[in-house]
């Protein structure tokens, strides 16, 4: 339904998309996973005919968008990052723009702004100004405004970013629901869970392009082996962690041994196959070496493991990484025409 | 060129876009009122700065507020215009304009058309209200032929100004720079016309340049039109180059509206693609 070619995108010096490639096929819901930064948004944006490509090609439902963007725009319903909503204007008189917009007639278009009120309980409010609503508000008056002309494909940009708890899973609910309905829907995230919970298929993206493609469980059990975190004090010093690693890389059947900075230089490591008796020698040697043991966890691989597989850093650490060297104005600038 | 269901979409799509200018200033009037507010403070205030000249001391034979009046209805109108790019520029700064990018439009001119729309209608109902408040004054008001004069030559200088302004919006980085362009402007294109004082009491080089002024163009024929003086083939201007009938003044402004809607397509183009 949505298939991206060997895109490649450059601002300036600046390299946003090296070589990216993705399917997404019918009536999936498919996640688009990555740090600020990895290229997620521009990625969108090309797909949505706001930008152009360097390089590469572009198809939604079976049509080249570059070739024809027209016809790619009618399929498609785009709900963008930064919500872009007319505060003079109220919630409906904005759908009702929307439905000109996507040539709809007056009363189709009113058939859907009230079927969509309802699937997003937006009655109550939708005659007053959009200026007096509230983040989770504009978030669902923004998705109406996407689905109203009932497109196949469904684009949402980081659509939870900012949402109170339950703002975000009635959102879930809908994104559900639409997908039963048969509609195609790309999100992209750099929400771990909301990715696992939510998606058939993901990508991960890194540095702009996929490095793991698949289902959030086939992704996990590439993986192997149960996940450790061991936590010797709340936060740990550095040169702790470090005579601690060297007691685990000791061990039979332990693999990647981590200290862990974001998480106060927390020890993850991998215990290869069952792994319960290397888990008894670990407890006799820091016992030994008088080791004190603030927590010890075991889990099974998660999303965030295939990333820190993938790219050697952890989801948390990219994206602490990408907030400090975040340049706000190119952005903006990017996003202006 | 188009088919008839193009025809269509594309008038669909324009009026739901004018809708919402529309609506934008039906609930914040404040553009519309300080529009008005400002030029009837000038037809005043310069209205009574020279309320004692001696009748017959400028041209035509009237009271100051008579030569003035004209000159303030333009200015009106060509304030009005001058803002046509500040909601565009609001649109491309806040996201709104990509909301309308991806929507499947049959022309992305739609965008462009319905901002003339809103703006033409804006400027005229602004102007009108100015020629009522001079009627008010005693300042005249025109004949029904002189009505349509009025309008005719207002919307041709909206319609250059609307082109120049709505270029801006798409060339300048940001509404601060757009504001202060429109700051810079304003004024001295009001004062280097003859707008507030004839050709013949400036200095040669001042009359030079409110010669050169489109706004010039579109104040001397509706001068003519207060006076009842208008014909095609009357001389309403005595340039430095040379006189100038008021259809050679019309003709102008038309060349010159032409040409800038003709010469920021291509910029346009480049944006709106």
């Amino acid at each position: 339904m949505i298939n991206l070619e060997q895109i490649y995108k450059r601002y300036g010096s600046v390299s946003a998309l090296e070589g990216l490639s993705l399917e997404v096929p019918k009536g999936c819901l498919y996640g688009l996973l990555g740090p600020n930064g990895a290229g997620k948004t521009t990625a969108l944006r090309i797909l949505c005919t706001l930008l152009a490509p360097d390089q590469g090609r572009v198809f939604i439902a079976g049509l080249d968008a570059l070739a024809d963007p027209r016809g790619a725009r009618a399929q498609l319903g785009y709900v963008a990052q930064e919500v872009a909503i007319d505060k003079i204007l109220t919630g409906r008189e904005l759908l009702e723009l929307q439905g000109s917009l996507y040539h709809l007639s007056a009363a189709r278009s009113r058939d859907r702004i009230a079927a969509l009120s309802a699937l997003l309980g937006m009655e109550e409010w939708l005659d007053r100004r959009c200026g007096s609503y509230s983040g989770g508000m504009r978030r669902r008056l923004d998705l109406a405004c996407g689905l109203l002309h009932d497109p196949a494909v469904l684009v949402l940009d980081e659509p939870t970013v900012g949402l109170d708890i339950e703002s975000r899973a009635a959102l879930w609910d809908v994104l559900q629901q639409l997908r039963q309905q048969g509609t195609t829907i790309l999100l992209s995230s750099h929400y771990l869970e909301e990715v696992d919970a939510l998606a058939d298929r993901l990508a991960i993206l890194d540095r702009g392009c996929v490095i793991a493609e698949g289902t959030p469980e086939q992704l996990k059990q590439q993986l192997g082996g149960d996940r450790i975190t061991l936590r010797v004090r709340e936060f740990a010093s550095q040169q702790e962690a470090q005579r601690v690693q060297q007691i685990i890389q000791g061990l039979l059947g332990v693999s990647q041994v981590l200290i862990n900075r974001a998480q106060g230089h927390a020890i993850n490591f991998v215990l290869e196959g069952q792994g319960s008796e290397a888990l008894v020698q670990l407890r006799q040697q820091l016992e030994h070496a008088q080791v004190p043991v603030f927590s010890l966890a075991q889990s099974r691989p998660s999303l965030d493991d295939v990333y820190l597989q993938a790219t050697g850093r952890t989801l948390m650490d990219a994206e602490l990484a990408a907030i400090s060297s975040r340049d706000s104005k190119a952005e903006k600038k990017q996003a202006m025409r | 060129m188009f088919a008839p269901s193009a025809i269509a979409e594309i008038s669909q799509e324009t009026l739901a876009l004018s809708k919402r200018l529309f609506l934008q200033l039906k609930r914040r009037p404040s553009t519309l009122v300080a529009g008005i507010l400002q030029p009837l403070i000038w037809l005043v205030l310069f209205g009574a700065l020279f309320a004692k000249a001696p009748i017959g001391l400028f041209p035509g034979g009237g009271s100051y507020g008579k030569f003035l009046g004209a000159g303030v209805i333009v200015f009106t109108a060509f304030s009005a215009a001058l803002n046509a790019g500040l909601p565009v520029m609001f649109d491309r700064e806040f996201g709104f304009l990509n909301r309308l990018l991806v929507a499947p439009l049959r022309s992305r001119y739609s965008i462009v058309l319905a901002s003339v729309l809103y703006i033409t209608s804006l400027s005229l109902v602004q102007s009108l209200a100015i020629m009522a408040a001079a009627w008010g004054l005693g300042y005249g008001w025109p004949g029904g032929a002189g009505l349509l004069v009025v309008i005719g030559t207002l919307l041709l200088l909206v319609a250059a100004v609307t082109a120049l302004s709505l270029a801006l919006a798409f060339a300048l980085p940001g509404h601060i720079e757009l504001i202060a362009v429109i700051f810079v402007a304003n004024l001295p294109l009001l004062f280097a016309s003859t707008a507030l004082a004839p050709i013949s009491y400036m200095p040669g080089w001042l009359g030079w340049l409110a010669a050169l002024n489109p706004l010039t163009f579109a104040i001397e024929p509706i001068r003519a039109a207060y006076l009842g003086q208008f014909a095609f083939d009357a001389v309403v201007l005595e340039a430095p180059y040379g006189a100038l009938t008021a259809a050679q003044c019309l003709l102008l402004l038309l060349v010159l509206s032409a040409g800038l809607f003709l010469s920021i397509r291509p910029l346009l183009d480049r944006k709106l693609s």
